[in-house]
């Protein structure tokens, strides 16, 4: 079983995000990379499936020389192929993303591609849908259960919606976004990290193309911040806190 | 000019987030087509005419039967054609970020994912304001294309009626479906859970961290089910495994617009804020009063809530 899997190096934000004057980045200077936790998962996945069906994992990504870091970090989790489409610095759309993972897929061949559901940063929510189509491949997204089925042929993916439960029988090759609680992903072991290091990345350079829509400029929400009214302390504040439930019109 | 929203039902309503929706697609002007799959008795066209549909459009399941993402997305981009519809949406849910992604592949058009505001702007340009970072950040951004297609995020758009609403005219469309647009179909059955959805509840009360382990979540639960709500946790709740992933509230989670959010032990890290920042109010409990989440909260108590919430459910009981 061949799987490709494609992650995308973001800023790793903690207590606060910020934007660059101007307006155009998240400000970054206080913050490591990282990929998602729905991108994480989908390393995982890949492991595990090639664990039990035997094969290859490669890992994508669309971004940076610096990416390379995220590359590794996947390979140090089993991955054993790198790929880095490596861009000059602009933000690729969904579009040119999909047309640039499509060219790799299309020349190398593989019978699976997991994606996260949606990138962290941009949320777009469609890179592995234009690149199914771009495929001819059948795709689901959002999936939180995956079974492989062991002649490799199909496969069976789950979701939940509105408390009813999606089951797609999809066939083989196709296209699958994940999200996070679809496993709990492993921690590197010290051999996987050793390997990770010295391990080639390949490359290719994909042409950016213009997209129909243009970002102008990133802010931070107006905040409605402000402090709470704090009721009280320990349970003698469960009085006042009955109060305002009841002036909330949750009682 | 039409506009046409596709809606999504909730049980025999339209779903909330599909409100949203259709209350943003009044706001571009011109008529607005609600899109349904589903039988056509089945449509709740008074309670569409009253957010200000004119036309709803019916896609009965012997067109297209259940779930089927692609299939959906050529039957709008069927009836956009046929319509001349400037522009089609969604709501921001699973299904309508997937379906409109759909649409813009089968078309080639750009779609813009979580919009919290629209404007037309003159011939193919609509200026607009969308999520990244689940909302933590906002992109103002141009869209130059024949058709804008969006989706419009679940929790920030407030679904108003319209002011002098009419009754809305229900029209059944057959598409014309393409090989392998049936090929991914969702087989559908109840999830183990079932009860009240945690998008949808009215009131949800959170534990995170210091709620300490998977056995502290009974007053919790307790307290949920005497408001009529539901459990929602905490990333760190999930990945510790205390809870299943599925009660997560937050940027990889679900986003959660009750009219009330209990915080309990929750510091309030931004993905999680991400996820609960479209509560009408927001209540924390919590040991430290320099927590972050006392920030977005409007009351807290400061305190244990292994002390608070049982003491509060007994309030509650003795009412």
């Amino acid at each position: 079983m061949e799987i490709l899997v494609c992650v995308k190096r973001v800023p790793t934000v903690g207590g606060r995000i910020a934007v660059t004057p101007d307006g155009q980045e998240v400000d970054t200077r206080m913050s490591g990379f990282s990929v998602s936790p729905h991108e994480e998962c989908a390393v995982e996945e890949a492991v595990q499936v090639t664990e039990r069906l035997g094969g290859t994992v490669s890992v994508l990504t669309l971004g940076p020389e610096a990416a390379v870091e995220q590359l590794r970090d996947a390979l140090a989790l089993g991955a054993g192929r790198a790929v880095l489409l490596e861009t000059d610095g602009r933000e690729f759309g969904p579009i040119a993303t999909a047309a640039a993972i499509a060219n790799e897929v299309t020349s190398h061949g593989y019978d699976l591609v997991l994606l996260g559901n949606e990138a962290a940063d941009t949320g777009d929510y469609q890179v592995g849908i234009r690149l199914a189509h771009e495929l001819g491949w059948p795709v689901a997204t959002g999936i939180k259960s995956l079974s492989v089925s062991s002649s490799g042929d199909g496969l069976v993916a789950r979701r939940e919606y509105r408390g009813v439960e999606e089951a797609y029988s999809l066939p083989l090759p196709a296209v699958i976004t994940v999200k996070e609680g679809i496993n709990l992903p492993r921690y590197p072991s010290l051999p996987g990290r050793l390997r990770a290091k010295r391990a080639q990345v390949e490359r290719s350079s994909p042409a950016w193309t213009a997209e129909g829509l243009r970002k102008e400029a990133l802010r931070v929400p107006s905040s409605s911040k402000h402090q709470a009214t704090v009721l009280g302390h320990g349970v003698d504040a469960v009085p006042e806190l009955v109060r305002v439930l009841a002036e909330l019109g949750v009682l | 000019m039409t506009v046409l929203c596709l809606v999504e039902l909730d049980g025999a309503a339209p779903a909330d987030a599909s409100l949203r929706a259709v209350t943003l697609a009044r706001s571009l002007g011109g008529d607005v087509g609600a899109v349904l799959f589903a039988e056509a008795d089945a449509v709740p066209g008074a309670a569409l005419a009253e957010y200000g549909v004119t036309d709803a459009y019916v896609v009965e399941p012997a067109g297209v039967d259940g779930y089927a993402p692609q299939a959906w997305a050529r039957a709008l981009a069927g009836l956009a054609d046929e319509r001349g519809a400037t522009a089609v949406l969604a709501a921001g849910t699973d299904r309508g970020n997937e379906v409109l992604a759909h649409l813009g592949a089968i078309t080639g058009l750009p779609m813009a994912a979580n919009c919290t505001l629209v404007t037309p702007d003159g011939g193919r340009t609509h200026r607009l304001v969308r999520h990244r970072w689940a909302g933590l950040l906002l992109e103002e951004a141009v869209l130059e294309a024949p058709v804008a297609l969006f989706t419009v995020a679940t929790d920030s758009v407030a679904p108003v009626p319209a002011q002098a609403p009419a009754p809305a005219r229900v029209h059944v469309y057959k598409p014309e479906l393409a090989e392998g647009d049936l090929r991914v179909r969702a087989a559908e059955s109840p999830a183990g859970a079932g009860g009240v959805s945690l998008a949808t509840a009215r009131v949800v009360v959170g534990g995170g961290r210091g709620v300490g382990g998977p056995d502290g979540f009974a007053p919790l639960e307790e307290l949920a089910e005497l408001l009529g709500g539901v459990v929602g946790v905490s990333r760190v709740v999930t990945s510790e495994g205390w809870r299943p992933h599925r009660q997560q509230v937050g940027q990889t989670g679900t986003k959660i617009t009750p009219e009330l959010y209990l915080a309990c032990g929750i510091s309030g890290a931004i993905q999680h804020i991400a996820g609960c920042a479209g509560a009408r109010h927001m209540i924390a409990i919590n040991t430290d009063p320099g927590a972050p989440i006392l920030a977005h909260a409007d009351y807290a108590v400061i305190g244990d809530l292994h002390q608070v919430v049982p003491a509060l459910v007994e309030a509650l009981r003795a009412r």
